[in-house]
Order: C-alpha cells, then sequence, then structure tokens
C-alpha cells in the first residue's frame, strides 16, 4: 500500500532491508547535505561509508539514529518507516512517542565516545537495560559483564571513563551500545579521536562483531584499509550523494569513477 | 561597656537571633534551590508558555529589589486577602528573590553539558525525562556548584532584610539591643563577625564538601 507521495506505508517481503532511505533530504538553510539518497542496506550486511568532508557521511548516521530530523523522503527500518508514521493510510512525520519505539532498532558509536562521566563502565552499560528496557538490575549487570568481557574491558568494569583511555573508552562506548541489543549499529568515525597505537584495539573489536554477529552495521571511516577488510560494501559519498558504490575489491581495486579515482589517490598520497 | 561585658549580657539575644537567621537561610535556601530548577529547566523548555512564566518570573525577581519584593509579601499581599505571618513571608521573599538567580545558573550549567551527552543518552533510547534526570542534572549540578556557593553566601546576608518585617533574627535582635543601650560598635561589631563566621564556617565548608563530593562521584578526584 501507497501513501499519496508514492512512498510505501510498509515493506514486505523476504528481501525487505534493513535499512532504507528512500529519497532523502537534508538540508541546513542553503546549504543542500543530502539530496535525494537512495541507500539500502540488507539485513546482517557491513557497509563502510567513505568520503570528503561534508560529503554527508556522518549525516547518514546521525539521521539514521533520529539525532537529525530530515527535509524530504522517508527512512525505514526493518520495513517500517522511522522517520513517518502511518496515520489515516498516509505516511506523516512521526512523534516523540513513534520515534522512541522505532529508536530501539538502532544503537550508535559516537568518534567522541560520548560515556556518561558520572558512571563507572559497568553502569554506563547497565543504563539503558535498567532505565530504557525495564530490566533488573541483576539482568542489566549480567548483560553488561558479558559484553564488557567481549571488548575486553572486564577488568576495568569499576573504572570511572575519567581513568580510561581513548581506546578503552570507545570499546566500552560499543559494549554500551549493544547492551540494547539493536538490530543496526553505527560507527560514526569511531576511531577518529584515538591515538594510532590504540585504533587497533577498537578495530579488532568491530571485527569481532563483523565475523560473530549477524548484525547489520554501517560505518562512516577514513581508515581504507579497514573498511576495505571488513565491509560487504564500500559507498563513497560526494556532494550529498553516492558517488560510487560496491564490493570493497572492485571499489579500491577498480574505481569507475573520477571522483572516487581523486579521492582514493589523494587518501593513498596522505598516508 | 567592654565587649567582654556586653557579650556576658547579652548573648542569649545574639544566640536566638542568631538561630533565627539560620532557620532563614535554610528555608530560604532549599525554596531557592526548588524554584531555580523549576525555572531553569522551564526556561530551556520547548513550551512558549513555561518559557514565558520562566521568563517573567526572573525579570520580576530579579530585576526589582529583594527589600520591596518582602514588602509586598507580607504588607501588600493582606490588602488582597493573602496574609502569611512574618517568618514565612521572610524566608519567602529571600527564597524566591534567590531562586530567580539560582534559575539563570542552572539554565547555564545544563547548557554547559557536551552535546555529545545528549546524543548518547538519545542513542540508547532514553525519555527526554529521563536524559535530563539521570544523564544531564548530575554533570551540571556539578559545573553550577562553584558560583551557587556565591549565591549562597549572598543569601545568608539577604536574610538581614527579615528584620525590617520584624522577624527576630540577627539583625533584628541587634537594632532592639542599640535602640536600647546605644552600644553601636558593640553590638553591631558583634553581628558582623557572627554574619562572618557563619558565612565562613557553615556555607563555604558545606558546599566546598558537595563540590568534593561531586566531583568524586564524577571519577574526577
Amino acid at each position: 500500500m501507497l501513501d499519496k507521495t508514492g512512498f510505501p506505508l510498509e515493506m514486505t517481503g523476504e528481501d525487505t532491508p534493513m535499512v532504507s532511505f528512500r529519497k532523502v533530504n537534508k538540508s541546513y538553510g542553503a546549504l543542500t547535505v543530502l539530496d535525494d539518497l537512495d541507500l539500502d542496506v540488507a539485513a546482517g550486511e557491513m557497509v563502510s561509508i567513505i568520503g570528503p568532508s561534508g560529503s554527508g557521511k556522518t549525516t547518514v548516521l546521525r539521521m539514521l539514529m533520529t539525532l537529525e530530523r530530515i527535509n524530504g523522503g522517508v527512512i525505514y527500518v526493518d520495513g517500517k518507516p522511522l522517520t513517518h508514521m502511518p496515520k489515516g493510510g498516509h505516511l506523516v512525520p512521526a512523534n516523540e512517542r513513534h520515534l522512541r519505539s522505532r529508536r530501539a532498532d538502532i544503537g550508535m558509536c559516537f568518534q567522541h565516545f560520548n560515556l556518561f562521566p558520572h558512571m563507572t563502565a559497568l553502569e554506563n552499560c547497565m543504563e539503558g537495560p535498567v532505565q530504557v528496557l525495564g530490566l533488573s538490575k541483576a539482568e542489566a549487570r549480567d548483560r553488561s559483564e558479558e559484553l564488557l568481557e567481549m571488548v575486553g574491558m572486564i577488568s576495568k568494569k569499576d573504572q570511572h571513563p575519567s581513568r580510561l583511555s581513548g581506546g578503552q573508552q570507545q570499546r566500552v562506548a560499543i559494549a554500551r551500545a549493544l547492551a540494547m541489543r539493536p538490530k543496526v549499529m553505527l560507527f560514526d568515525e569511531v576511531t577518529s579521536a584515538l591515538d594510532p597505537e590504540v585504533i587497533g584495539e577498537v578495530t579488532n573489536v568491530i571485527r569481532k562483531l563483523v565475523s560473530e554477529h549477524n548484525l547489520t552495521m554501517l560505518m562512516v571511516t577514513h581508515q581504507m584499509g579497514f573498511a576495505r577488510d571488513i565491509s560487504d560494501r564500500v559507498c563513497f559519498f560526494y556532494g550529498g550523494r553516492i558517488e560510487e558504490q560496491g564490493p570493497p575489491a572492485e571499489l579500491f581495486g577498480n574505481p569507475q569513477r573520477e571522483r572516487t579515482q581523486q579521492f582514493l589517490s589523494a587518501v593513498r598520497e596522505a598516508v | 561597656m567592654g565587649l567582654y561585658d556586653f557579650l556576658a549580657q547579652y548573648w542569649p539575644r545574639l544566640l536566638s537571633g542568631a538561630g533565627i537567621t539560620v532557620a532563614q537561610f535554610l528555608l530560604a535556601a532549599a525554596l531557592g534551590v526548588a524554584i531555580s530548577l523549576c525555572m531553569g529547566l522551564m526556561k530551556l523548555s520547548q513550551n512558549a508558555l513555561l518559557r514565558g512564566t520562566a521568563v517573567t518570573y526572573i525579570e520580576i525577581f530579579r530585576g526589582t529589589s529583594l527589600v520591596v519584593q518582602l514588602y509586598w509579601i507580607f504588607f501588600v499581599l493582606p490588602l488582597f486577602g493573602l496574609t502569611i505571618e512574618k517568618f514565612t513571608a521572610g524566608y519567602l521573599a529571600v527564597g524566591m528573590n534567590i531562586g530567580a538567580y539560582g534559575a539563570e545558573l542552572v539554565r547555564g550549567g545544563i547548557l554547559s553539558v557536551p552535546k555529545g551527552q545528549w546524543e548518547a543518552a538519545l542513542a540508547i533510547n532514553m525519555s527526554p525525562a529521563q536524559r535530563m534526570r539521570r544523564i544531564i542534572l548530575p554533570q551540571a549540578l556539578v559545573n553550577m556548584l562553584p558560583p551557587w556557593g556565591n549565591l549562597m553566601i549572598e543569601l545568608l546576608k539577604g536574610t538581614a532584610l527579615v528584620s525590617l518585617i520584624s522577624v527576630a533574627d540577627l539583625m533584628f535582635e541587634s537594632r532592639q539591643i542599640n535602640s536600647s543601650t546605644f552600644l553601636s560598635a558593640q553590638v553591631f561589631g558583634a553581628a558582623l563577625v557572627i554574619y562572618y563566621l557563619l558565612a565562613r564556617f557553615l556555607v563555604t565548608p558545606f558546599m566546598r564538601w558537595l563540590e568534593r563530593h561531586m566531583a568524586r562521584k564524577l571519577g574526577r578526584a
């Protein structure tokens, strides 16, 4: 069933993507950040987003996390509209209640970690499960400790973030996001604020997630080697659109578009 | 009369006055903190009516004289049928006045919490109320404690004005003693020292302790 503007009220069928951007527009005043973006991400797929700064790549994640509203189009998560809600057979902009119910499917890690400074690593992880999901403290603790174990931070569980290095904080932040059991995980330049020698401890955690879990993941990154290693697909953003996308071997090995070639050679020179 | 003889004779009245001053201070502080929180949050609200109410409140109580506010509450409100006993009128006026200043501190403290904290709280799907209560306010409180220390000392000194509506605080007792004995230097000297001691050894240490306590909770100490 279609909305009067041509967007489906719900996406059904076996090949329904986990995430779907349909003609999404975003602008800040006269500045267009995303220009009629169409992007589907299949369940369990790992998609990396690369591109020059200002190309709109971080905006994609921020809109999916509902940190920012879109100006046009519709975003679907797991077949159901995220940015809109059905009302009288049409899609209308989502209210806070709808956003809250749909947001539960999405988790996000930030460039600057954004751990809660007044809570220990463990409390950071337990906060969402207890306050939002309504788990008992014991259940939330079990779940959080298991995840802190997975990211190698169990020995620091009672430390406040101020006592942890950047890499350690980011690993706790990943555990905090996973504790909410999202279907989609977003990584927004999670290694950009880290010292070079600790980048590996964070990328290793993400590698582990890719190999051992069936999470759908979107990652904005400047680390081309890492994106090449672990992605199912790489999207090159330019000017608020996907300029080129494909499997990492193709996009990095044999880029078709001139802008992709320019960007990749500029990145290689920098390294 | 020497200071020693003076104190020996009048200490019970000065002590009882100081007790009333402390009581006025504590009640006004509690009221002021509560009003600060409400008005500070309302001023940041999306709702124009709530925001407008807070702005009006802050403008009135910050923009006009505390003595006039005190007289309004004690002398004018009864004309409209609302009579308030003088002790209550005293801390009400002082607390409402300090609440207007505190509201700006609360607002500033909340705005000083990095945007990333709001976003992280939203990313784990907390409701707006949970975000404020669990994540933002605890951090905002730490940031706003130092200016609150100043405000609390202002408040303590401000309570002296309740003597103008005959609340028997330290200032009132001092004036009474002065008018019957004319020992101005001794009585107002003693009052000066008592106010100083209260601020220096009651308010300041408590605020310092609170700052250290909160810093520890943040894992900063």
